[in-house]
């Protein structure tokens, strides 16, 4: 499949959109000298994905993505960004390490490995034909085969809750 | 749409991700690079969950469950971040060597 093909499509471009939306707000969330800007490029990241998942069909995952990450998990970064008095701006402290270098190239090498182990497989053939996957069916998987699995997140998340609170209330004995 | 367009957004991403990591020295700094890696992950399962033809949808399954184990994470490590904090006056990963050898 030529370049020429590829772009011809017009998802191809949106996902093109996307995807640069999304590749700039993540370099702005590892840069930024302000965390309420990093946070801020995160919430922008993760609607890039939000919107992906609805070009896949994937409903259900799009709008617990915009609820959870966008809803909850960003209020939570904010909360904990001014509780812990974050540098909010420039600050005699530098945000990040001096020696960026390794970093980067670790990071390269991190990129080279998984977009070699995970595209070399599938070759650049069309996809499947994307079917919408309407949330009840999700829903009905998710009783039925994935019962188990879902009993243990919903485990995970009930150890989270009662660790968080243990955590972060102060110890009545002081 | 090709399934490795999709991948190698993921693995940007993710590398992004790691970059953020091992370069962040505020705690929480660390743990919004980690949301970016997460999201990488997604991105790849739920491609594999509707570009691979699966009847199952194992991968928006799975999607979700990373979702839901992230938002455990954060709030596990955002409840540690607070706690150091308020211990130590200082959120940076670099200052927290009390179980270096």
């Amino acid at each position: 499949m030529s370049f020429g093909d590829w772009i011809g499509q017009s998802e191809n471009i949106v996902f093109l959109v996307i995807g640069v939306v999304m590749l700039v707000a993540g370099f702005w969330v590892v840069t930024s000298r302000n965390l309420v800007h990093a946070v801020l490029m995160l919430v922008l990241a993760l609607a890039g994905s939000a919107a992906l998942f609805l070009m896949l069909g994937a409903e259900f995952v799009a709008w617990t993505v915009v609820l959870v990450y966008i809803g909850a998990v960003v209020v939570l970064f904010l909360f904990g960004l001014m509780i812990t008095r974050a540098p909010l701006r420039r600050d005699p402290v530098s945000l990040d390490h001096a020696r960026r270098w390794p970093a980067m190239l670790v990071a390269g090498a991190v990129f080279a490995t998984l977009a070699y182990a995970t595209t070399a497989f599938y070759g650049w053939k069309e996809g499947a034909a994307v079917t919408p996957s309407p949330t009840g069916d999700l829903g009905d998987l998710l009783f039925n085969r994935f019962v188990i699995p879902f009993e243990a997140v919903s485990f995970v998340l009930l150890a989270a809750l009662i660790g968080g609170i243990v955590l972060a209330r102060k110890d009545p004995r002081e | 749409m090709t399934i490795n367009q999709f991948l190698i957004l993921g693995s940007l991403l993710f590398s992004l991700g790691v970059y953020g990591v091992l370069v962040r020295r505020n705690a929480v700094a660390v743990l919004l690079s980690i949301e970016l890696m997460l999201a990488a992950v997604n991105i790849n399962l739920v491609a594999f969950g509707s570009l691979l033809g699966d009847t199952l949808r194992t991968g928006h399954i799975f999607a979700l469950f990373v979702i839901t184990v992230a938002a455990a994470e954060v709030g596990i490590g955002l409840a540690i971040v607070i706690l150091i904090f308020r211990n130590r006056a200082s959120a940076n990963v670099d200052e927290l060597d009390l179980m270096k050898w």
